[in-house]
């Protein structure tokens, strides 16, 4: 019949726009921990439930506008309902409800349980507009790149500094909100190591800059992720180039020391903007939304607010010749 | 041409006077209004960080007093609206008054007692207990104020050359409907607040 | 129409203007409203075109950042309080009174004065563009961004007395409409023999009633934060941002159901009509309807279910949301029930009444999914979330009134809007619409999160962020030919007849547009579709009566001026204490005029 060829065709055509949106970076249907399995599972009865629920409306819509459009000689049936008919079609959507209910609640519970004794505490204060990470085990304070172990439990303490925020890693782990005045929880185990990074935003909006509030979570190997805490909870890397060296002194003259913290550097305490300490280390700067080399580095140094509005870091109006050194010695960080 | 008349105003189909159902209804709005403020008020009792703390600054004996003055107010209502339901308007002018008299008392203790908790260091923005409190005592005083100005208004009408005329009955009890409403306000106020710690 | 100036002797024939003024007429009212809707449907829709072109491919330039956001904020605000529900407003001021029987509202004066005071609500927070800044904390302004210390600007002190203003209003139009269904149905007509579209009306007025208040304590308490130095919903001194979020959304929920419960009406009156049989199981509409309304005070934590509320309210919150699907099911199978069997006449209301079974379905399931707390996780504050409200606000609201306009237009004026560019346009508005939102379920499944003013390259958002902006533009051409048609039929003859539909309320047994008036004589309802159980029954129209002395109210200037007074107390709040002062005075004046007036 035309009208089911028609939902037919849309329905296999949208499944497929559906499947190619699966695929991509940020996918919220690529479960990568137990946390986003358990979702998934709930996520795909609700879906393809939904989904049917959607082709048989559609379908009956459509078919019935085609059998009983006006036409010639056709008298309209005089009924006002049909009792039966009517606590059958009440059952349905009750039965349908029920089969979402239950995965669902079953997911409430894994999700909301406790982590495991053993997980690996981190500490996520959301900022106008970036993420700081604390790791108490290890003494380590970082922004915006955190890296956690295969197949161990990461339970992650949520707080804010300013407004709400939200801290969502789509493949690892569902969102939970960072709100000023309150403590939130979340955790997951996430399955396997990899290379590439997870992508991961901010899901609260939080004013101006809500948009360039990204992260990345890396996964690492047990050796890795232990090399990791070692260098990053050591002090910063001494300047070796005359360059960098000259990028050491304008990051205090420049007065960077003010906001931000470089272990190892009495001058440089600033607790109000990301910890520098490794920042040659990671893959990303402002946020998640520059790569991590020189001209990134440099368009960000030249003028912050306009990367990125709003930003409390400021215009500092440096010259060439600063934003070179300063480039060398953020690099040098390792 | 008398039957056009008597259905467009008179008869309604519950058989109650369309602004009185307008004031009940009015009323059920309020009842949410104060339920969300009473609710912040609740939310927050005992989170105040710094003081003055309710224990320093609520008298039970004063506040008392003008609950009762309140409450006293309701009665005089009462039978103002009785003197308007039996033609008794001097009774009803009467106990109007003595209910404007009596509301603005309340009004009087409730502005001593806003002044004297500021003077003793607790304003609006001082902890969760100023900002609640004044917030919804507040907005109650606003409410009796303005129930103050309708009944004189009404005084003031029944003074008139044709007084409140052949619905007098009916303004007396709409506004005796608000006023009451206002006073049991206060005493759930009175009793969240001030007799329960 | 004749304008003679007011001249000595000549009451009635005052100017247009002044007699519109002071109309205290619902029908006149109703249409004010509707003007009103429209222009501000097309004002949020400037802003929805302008926020599609910034997101029409990656690290777009069209809009800064703030401007973005002041955006996204006045284009939900607009289109929410200033442009749906006047327009559902607008519905309800002219056609209770005519499907009740009745001559006119309880409180015809009380009516004109929802619009000015609505009208000022409108203004107050659309010029906020012009005085400084549009408010930017999104139009559920979430604390603590929106304090003082994270907004400076004067922007959600807009938002705050705007909202309150238009809440006021919106509040004492359901005040009237709740004892005008109570109290002023004509003989006959009981609860159970009301329109469907009358009993949405009176769930609505309800959900209005019970839950503004709510939002009004918010509103005024996130003034208080920014000016008077409280701390309900910011840390400071132990407030807390969760508190708004309650606050705000057991107003928000029961205010879904406001903008959707109308829409559903106009459907349940469009469909029997054009289908030529009765509504297939009125009583299930009537119970669902009132379920919704009733069970929709019970949902509201669900859009917090990410703010860290603990395990069991997860669980209450999720079973009273799925349960809302229930009712709504049965809505949607009765509707189709309504088709089945008939001779539909496929009328370009019969259309968008079709469109919105298909596009209100599909809004409805998505919203299902996200009922789960764990889907949630993904789906809250993505774009799967823009998706589902703009399916049921667009695809379902709008198309609700897209179809009530076309069905009501010939009663309202007499004419009947072209059919041929009705139908095109149904075409511009479906195709765009699906065009438009349908991709975002893609986006939000690709964890695009929603109120970002711009997004990056190597996401896999280009493609549908793209599609979602030409579907917008197509959309907006259905607007233009909507526009277009009523422009162009309104300069045709009356020439619709009373009852062009064949249709079984008592509007259409009357002439078109009605009297002032409405009826000759007050009709004696038997049945549920009175004029269909007239004709089945061979019972005529009452004979009218060679002399009418039917009173009607008179016009007043006093809603008028109490407006003025209330967007003086207003605008004082935004500036200076003075100019409340003189709302005030104004105000009080226009109560005592108000009060003395006679009616007679």
């Amino acid at each position: 019949m035309f009208s089911g060829a028609v939902v037919g065709v849309l329905s296999y055509l949208l499944y497929l726009a559906f499947a190619d949106s699966a695929n991509t970076p940020q996918s919220t249907w690529m479960p990568m921990s137990d946390n986003t399995d358990n979702i998934h599972a709930v996520y795909q009865v609700v879906f393809y439930l939904a989904a049917a629920v959607f082709i048989l409306i559609l379908f009956l819509t459509l078919l019935f506008t085609l059998m009983f459009r006006e036409r010639e000689g056709a008298v309209a049936q005089q009924f006002h309902g049909n009792s039966k008919l009517e606590v059958l079609l009440v059952g349905v959507p009750v039965l349908i409800v029920v089969a979402m209910m239950v995965p669902s609640f079953k997911a409430i519970a894994q999700n909301t349980a406790d982590p495991p004794k053993g997980a690996l505490e981190v500490v996520a204060i959301g900022h106008q507009w970036w993420f700081e990470f604390q790791y108490p085990e290890f003494g380590i304070t970082t922004a915006n790149e955190l890296h956690v172990p295969a197949g161990r439990a990461v339970s992650v303490t949520l707080k804010s500094n300013d407004v709400i925020h939200s801290f969502w890693v789509p493949q690892l782990v569902g969102k939970v909100d960072m709100v000023p005045g309150h403590t939130n929880h979340l955790w997951f185990t996430p399955d396997t190591a990899r290379d590439e990074a997870y992508l991961a935003q901010c899901a609260e909006f939080c004013g101006a800059s809500h948009a360039n509030m990204r992260f990345r979570v890396f996964v690492d190997t047990e050796a890795k992720f232990s090399d990791w805490t070692k260098a990053t909870a050591a002090d910063a890397a001494k300047p070796a180039s005359e360059l960098a060296k000259a990028g050491e002194q304008q990051f205090t003259a420049s007065g960077c020391i003010g906001c931000h913290t470089v272990k190892g550097n009495p001058l440089a305490q600033g607790k109000a903007g990301p910890n520098l300490t490794h920042i040659g280390s990671r893959t990303t700067i402002a946020s998640g939304i520059l790569p991590n080399s020189a001209e990134p580095m440099h368009k960000w140094l030249a003028n912050p607010p306009a990367v990125k509005p709003g930003s409390k870091m400021p215009n500092l109006a440096l010259t060439e010749e600063q934003i070179q050194k300063l480039t060398a010695y953020l690099e040098s960080l390792k | 041409m008398a039957a056009a008349h008597a259905e467009t105003q008179h008869h309604t189909t519950t058989g109650i006077d369309n602004r009185k159902l307008l004031m009940w209804i009015f009323l059920a709005s309020e009842c949410l209004f104060f339920g969300s403020l009473i609710s912040t008020y609740l939310i927050f009792r005992g989170d105040s960080i710094v003081g003055p703390l309710p224990a320093d600054l609520l008298d039970i004996p004063l506040t008392s007093t003008s609950t009762f003055v309140l409450l006293m107010s309701s009665l005089t209502m009462v039978l103002a609206v009785f003197g308007a339901q039996h033609n008794r308007l001097g009774l009803m002018k009467g106990m109007l008054l003595a209910t404007i008299v009596l509301g603005l008392v309340f009004l009087g203790f409730q502005v001593y007692e806003f002044r004297h908790f500021a003077h003793l260091g607790l304003n609006l923005g001082t902890n969760q207990f100023g900002a609640s409190f004044y917030l919804l005592t507040g907005i109650h005083g606003t409410h009796v104020g303005v129930g103050v100005l309708y009944l004189a208004s009404l005084l003031v009408a029944s003074a008139r050359r044709n007084g409140l005329g052949k619905e007098a009955a009916l303004h007396v009890d709409i506004a005796g409907l608000y006023w009451h409403f206002v006073d049991i306000v206060w005493i759930v106020i009175f009793t969240l607040i001030y007799l329960i710690p | 129409m004749a304008t003679a100036v007011g001249t000595v002797g000549h009451t009635h024939e005052e100017s247009t203007v002044w007699k519109w003024l002071t109309t205290v007429d619902h029908k006149k009212i109703g249409v004010l409203y509707l003007v009103t809707g429209f222009a501000f449907f097309l004002i949020g829709g400037i802003e929805a075109v302008l926020i599609r072109t910034q997101l029409a491919v990656p690290n777009g330039t069209v809009l800064d950042a703030g401007l973005y956001n002041q955006l996204f904020t006045m284009h939900a605000l607009t289109m929410i309080f200033l442009a749906i529900m006047p327009m559902g407003a607008a519905f309800f001021n002219y056609f209770i009174p005519l499907h009740i029987g009745a001559r006119d509202v309880a409180f015809p004066r009380l009516n004109a004065l929802s619009y000015w005071v609505l009208l000022s609500g409108g203004l107050i927070l659309t010029s906020s563009f012009l005085f400084g800044e549009a408010p930017d904390g999104g139009w559920f302004a979430y604390a603590p961004l929106t304090d003082e210390t994270f907004s400076p600007n004067k922007g959600l002190d807009f938002y705050t007395v705007g909202l309150v203003v238009a809440g006021l209003a919106s509040l004492m139009s359901s005040l009237n409409f709740a004892v005008t269904i109570i109290n002023m149905r004509a003989p006959g007509m009981t609860m159970m023999r009301l329109p469907v579209y009358m009993w949405m009306t009176f769930v609505v007025a309800f959900l209005l009633i019970l839950s503004l208040p709510v939002i009004t304590v918010a509103l005024l308490q996130l003034y208080f934060d920014r000016n008077f130095g409280t701390h309900f919903f910011t840390p400071g001194t132990g407030g807390d941002p969760i508190l708004w979020q309650h606050l705000f959304w057991v107003f928000g929920h029961p205010e879904v159901y406001v903008l959707i419960l109308p829409s559903m009406g106009i459907v349940s009156e469009v469909l029997p009509v054009m289908s030529r049989k009765p509504l297939f199981g009125y009583t299930a509409i009537v119970m669902a309807g009132a379920a919704i309304g009733v069970l929709g005070f019970g949902v509201w934590s669900h859009h917090m279910y990410t703010t860290g509320l603990g395990t069991v309210p997860q669980y209450v919150f999720s079973a009273s949301t799925m349960a809302i699907g229930v009712p709504t099911g049965v809505k949607v199978f009765n509707w189709l029930g309504t088709m089945y069997g008939g001779n539909i006449r496929m009328t370009t209301a019969t259309y968008y009444s079709i469109g919105f079974i298909a596009l209100f379905t599909i809004g409805g399931i998505s919203g299902v999914m996200h009922a789960s707390p764990p889907v949630d996780g993904q789906h809250q504050d993505s774009y799967f979330i823009v998706a589902h409200i703009h399916y049921v606000l667009f695809g379902g609201a709008i198309m609700g009134i897209f179809s009530g306009l076309f069905y009501w237009f010939p009663k309202m004026t007499g004419r009947l809007l072209d059919e041929t560019w009705g139908k095109i346009g149904f075409w511009f508005l479906f195709v765009g619409m699906n065009l438009t939102f349908f991709p975002m379920h893609f986006l939000g499944l690709a964890g695009m999160p929603r109120r970002i003013y711009t997004y990056d390259a190597d996401l896999g958002w280009d493609t549908w962020n793209f599609v979602a902006t030409i579907g917008v533009y197509i959309l907006v051409v259905g607007i233009l030919l909507f526009m277009l048609n009523v422009f162009m039929t309104l300069r045709k003859p009356a020439t619709a007849g009373d009852d062009p539909w064949g249709g079984a309320t008592l509007e259409w047994a009357t002439s078109s547009p009605p009297p002032e008036h409405n009826f000759d004589v007050v009709p004696v309802v038997r049945d549920r579709d009175p004029l269909w159980y007239n004709r089945d029954h061979n019972i005529p129209m009452p004979e009218r009566p060679a002399h009418l002395h039917i009173h009607m109210p008179p016009p007043s200037y006093f809603p008028l001026v109490l407006g003025i007074g209330i967007l003086l107390i207003g605008v004082g709040a935004l500036s200076s204490l003075a100019i409340t002062a003189l709302g005030v005075v104004v105000a009080y004046y226009a109560v005592w005029g108000w009060a003395l007036e006679p009616t007679e």
